[in-house]
């Protein structure tokens, strides 16, 4: 806060950045940047002016859309990615318990602990899409494939939050089960799982949820899934179908999200 | 819950009582089931001479990726460069349309909570619920292949996820502050600027910065449809075989990918 020196006394507003050098030159920088990116993005404007009467073609495609057409690869892709999400949500969690137990700096041994974590940050640093296309590559096309990427993406997202959890649980109460003289499996059971479960389950549900999302995209490559149609349509210029697509995708994420926001909070 | 089962006169301590058990034993059993049936669905989709012969198959792509070809590195300057333009100015539009629709969204700033409130969270909705990657392939056969199109795609989906974090942090702000700036004779357009736009500024700039960081590592993929960026040479190197190539690609993802993730940390770190 400031004050102006003289006379009647004018309040300015706090500026976000407090060091005066530090926002010049982010705003400098960023000023430049901005000429530089907009100077070097190459933009065919008549390409996109050529495009716009089918952009119009596809908004008034949702006008209705056409279910019937399609209707069976519809139901094929959106089944085919409903099988992928729960197998690959079920399996990937059952992959990141023993990986994130591991990865947790309080309970695992040192190199346990460093083993685990390079296998949750090799499967956090690719997109889920650049690991289908090989998933594919070496399995063939089809949901297994999307199956496996998605599983490796949970383990990477599943796993690193496990061990987070484990990390910030509270070392008092699993101390006093491991006093009883409980195993190690016992004190995972009775010490440490009761403390994460709550939170464990809500990010479960949230996992379905994002993996049903992305299985929409690794069909794109070649996944299976409900991608694989929806890329079919693009193809052939099939907009009302596209746009029945999509409206399907859109709703059953709305359905998911809503159920899974619900059960959350039933089960915490 | 816990109870205490008595069998011949000795207390024995149960973690549940018989319902709960059974409920819970159902659930497991129902749980197992699905899997079991979506897994033989899948199967039978599957061609298991395939997956057998992965890891044969693995070992020789990995023998072909090494080593990288150190040399195309040259050309991949103007990719990444395009990467980052698609995603940082995506992320710029993306905000800048965010900010009418989480101010639209929030309970307590909504100019009509019947009318205009479910409008701004279907739009939310709508755009959350479509990755990046389908967004880009409906705009390749709208506006035609291209960067163009990668920056409309990743700010439609990032619109979503701007608004929807951003209308949390408004309805969360302390309302005796705008109460305080109101109480002053302020007009509405005030009392947004000095009330509610300095509570909610740090997570704005927070929300902005780690959805850029996301929107790096999916605009690193677009090109596979078509839209701009490292994605189109992934493509390319990928249908022609070319996997001394496609390793170096990788690697320039991944080193790409952690830059952006130090920064964005950082960046948070210093504002919150």
């Amino acid at each position: 806060m400031s004050i102006a020196f003289a006379g009647a006394r004018h309040w300015k507003k706090p500026p976000l950045i407090k060091r005066a050098w530090l926002r010049w030159t982010l705003g400098l920088g960023a000023a430049i940047y901005l000429a530089l990116a907009f100077g070097t993005t190459e933009v065919n404007w008549t390409r996109v002016w050529e495009g716009l009467p089918r952009g119009a073609q596809f908004v008034t495609a949702f006008f209705p859309p056409d279910f019937v057409k399609r209707w069976d690869e519809i139901v094929e892709g959106i089944s085919e990615s409903l099988w992928m999400t729960v197998v690959s949500t079920v399996v990937g969690i059952a992959i990141s318990i023993p990986v994130g137990i591991g990865a947790a700096r309080n309970i695992a041994p040192a190199p346990v602990y460093y083993f685990c974590r390079a296998i949750l940050a090799f499967s956090r640093s690719f997109q889920e899409v650049i690991l289908a296309i090989f998933f594919v590559k070496l399995f063939g096309f089809g949901p297994f494939a999307g199956a496996v990427t998605l599983s490796l993406a949970t383990v990477g997202f599943y796993g690193k939050l496990l061990a987070e959890d484990i990390e910030d649980m509270d070392a008092a109460q699993a101390e006093a089960v491991r006093a009883t003289g409980a195993s190690w499996l016992q004190w995972i059971n009775f010490g440490v799982q009761p403390q994460v479960m709550p939170r464990m389950i809500g990010l479960g549900l949230y996992r379905l949820d994002i993996n049903f999302r992305e299985s929409a995209v690794v069909g794109i490559v070649g996944g299976g899934g409900i991608g694989a149609t929806l890329d079919t349509a693009f193809e052939r210029y099939e907009f009302d179908s596209a746009a029945a697509i999509v409206l399907v995708i859109i709703v059953i994420v709305m359905l998911a999200e809503y159920s899974s926001g619900y059960l959350r909070r039933w089960v915490q | 819950m816990m109870t205490v089962a008595v069998k011949d006169g000795v207390k024995i301590w149960q973690r549940r009582d018989r319902n709960a058990q059974l409920a819970i034993w159902a659930s497991w059993l129902a749980a197992t089931a699905l899997f079991v049936y979506c897994f033989q669905l899948i199967s039978d989709k599957t061609i298991w001479a395939f997956v057998w012969d992965a890891p044969t198959q693995a070992g020789d792509l990995a023998a072909r990726m090494v080593p990288p070809d150190w040399g195309y590195i040259r050309q991949l300057g103007r990719p990444i460069w395009d990467t980052i333009n698609i995603a940082t100015l995506g992320t710029v539009i993306s905000v800048l349309l965010a900010v009418p629709v989480a101010y639209c969204a929030a309970r307590n700033t909504t100019p009509s909570v019947t009318l205009v409130r479910p409008a701004a969270l279907f739009i939310i909705v709508a755009s959350r619920s479509i990755n990046s990657l389908i967004w880009a392939l409906m705009l390749v056969t709208i506006v035609g292949p291209g960067v163009f199109a990668g920056i409309i795609a990743i700010g439609l989906r990032s619109i979503g996820f701007c608004a929807k974090l951003l209308y949390e942090a408004i309805e969360e702000i302390d309302e005796a502050q705008v109460e305080a700036v109101r109480a002053t004779g302020a007009t509405a357009a005030q009392v947004t600027v000095y009330g509610i736009v300095p509570q909610v500024m740090p997570a704005f700039a927070g929300i902005s910065v780690f959805r850029w960081d996301i929107n790096i590592r999916e605009s690193t993929v677009l090109g596979l449809v078509g839209a701009g960026g490292i994605g189109l040479q992934l493509n390319a190197a990928i249908t022609q075989l070319y996997w001394t190539q496609v390793s170096l690609m990788l690697l320039v993802i991944i080193g790409t990918v952690i830059v952006s993730e130090w920064v964005s940390a950082k960046v948070r770190h210093a504002i919150i």
